[in-house]
């Protein structure tokens, strides 16, 4: 697997480096390359490259038993699942919290988290997509994931509406708005007409002007394709 | 809806009477179930026909806009989706802990909860069984979700089979145990053979024994039918 050394500004407690597995396109290795660089924490880029099966390799395997991206490594401590990964970097470098100490707050930021991560996402993710097209055909390839991100955005909408300042939750960043860029770029890509969902869209081009978000984008990545 | 008062052992501080909406055979509903038990929390048991389409009911959606079951309400504060009730209820009341302290051991019962509760469950929700019935048939709503449980097994039981104790995480009871015990038996109801899982079979057997586990059974629920 490529392994490219990625340095972002800011500097890590003095411990082991972190070492994230990653897929340029993947929405959930993109999370966590946004929360690596809003802590300001340096890591080592290691492509997974599903296209030649690397994902199914018996070391990426113990790394990952689903053998999905994102993994994290850090010394002894191997995480795989984008929120377990997410929730043990808030724990472990608590230096730049992205979940605010408010308990209401937190549970609507977790809440928005786990809507994109447990009902949007995992229906619209690539193995899921071509097992669709083999069972339903190519229709439905475009149809099904549009579907299930026009539902979830619709409860994600009434979720943050009454709660979003500048951000997803007020105008601190939190995991909400980790877990909803990505999902956004997604959104189009299977046609969904944003305009529907005025508080998500307006939230996601503030996102997309900072730094940190923008260093995560998937073409960015050292594994990006043309 | 049918709301009955269902006390448990153990005190909570003297706060407003948790409520959890419910419907008795949602695993999500179980695991919050499982919850407020393990930490000795009363809460008034709201029951929530989801058949019956009862979550889309004006009364339920002006609390909860996003008709998600389960909710927790805990005075002012409303709390959707198992993980976020779940790390809520951490939050709010320590005592009885649910995740390790150990960094490493908690991501671990994190990610087997995240397992569960985005790679496995979300396949096996009555409205995907629903379509993927209506779109291709008995034979395939049946297959399905055996295909998503069997996968995310072998994943699981790859995950837990080094840290597993007496319990998923060590001897400690934990989130991994609570999204666990009511993914076998939705496992069982779509004829997934769990001896190919040994670790996970065994976790659940000892669950199986415990009270708190026990109370939170379907069957038990006040809005239980024969």
């Amino acid at each position: 697997m490529a392994s490219v050394a990625q340095e972002n500004p800011g500097i890590s407690p003095t411990s082991a480096r972190l070492k994230l597995y990653s897929f340029w396109r993947s929405t959930c290795s993109w999370r966590v390359r946004i929360a690596l660089n809003l802590k300001g924490l340096p890591y080592d880029y290691k492509a997974v490259n599903f296209g030649k099966g690397e994902h199914l390799s018996e070391e990426f395997t113990k790394l990952s038993p689903l053998r999905f991206v994102p993994a994290l490594v850090h010394g002894d401590v191997i995480v795989a699942d984008s929120l377990a990964i997410l929730l043990y970097l808030e724990d472990k470098f608590p230096e730049h919290p992205l979940l605010p100490d408010d308990l209401h707050l937190k549970a609507i930021s977790l809440q928005a988290a786990t809507l994109v991560g447990s009902n949007i996402q995992p229906f619209q993710n690539g193995g899921l997509l071509i097992l669709i097209e083999e069972k339903f055909g190519p229709e439905e390839h475009l149809a099904w994931p549009k579907h299930f991100i026009e539902k979830g955005f619709t409860a994600l909408e009434k979720l943050l509406k009454d709660v979003a300042g500048k951000y997803s939750v007020g105008d601190q960043l939190t995991l909400a708005d980790i877990f909803l860029a990505p999902q956004v770029y997604n959104a189009r890509r299977f046609n969904v007409d944003m305009s529907k969902f005025p508080t998500l869209n307006r939230i996601n081009q503030e996102l997309a002007e900072l730094p940190e978000f923008q260093a995560a984008l998937p073409e960015r990545q050292p594994d990006a394709k043309a």
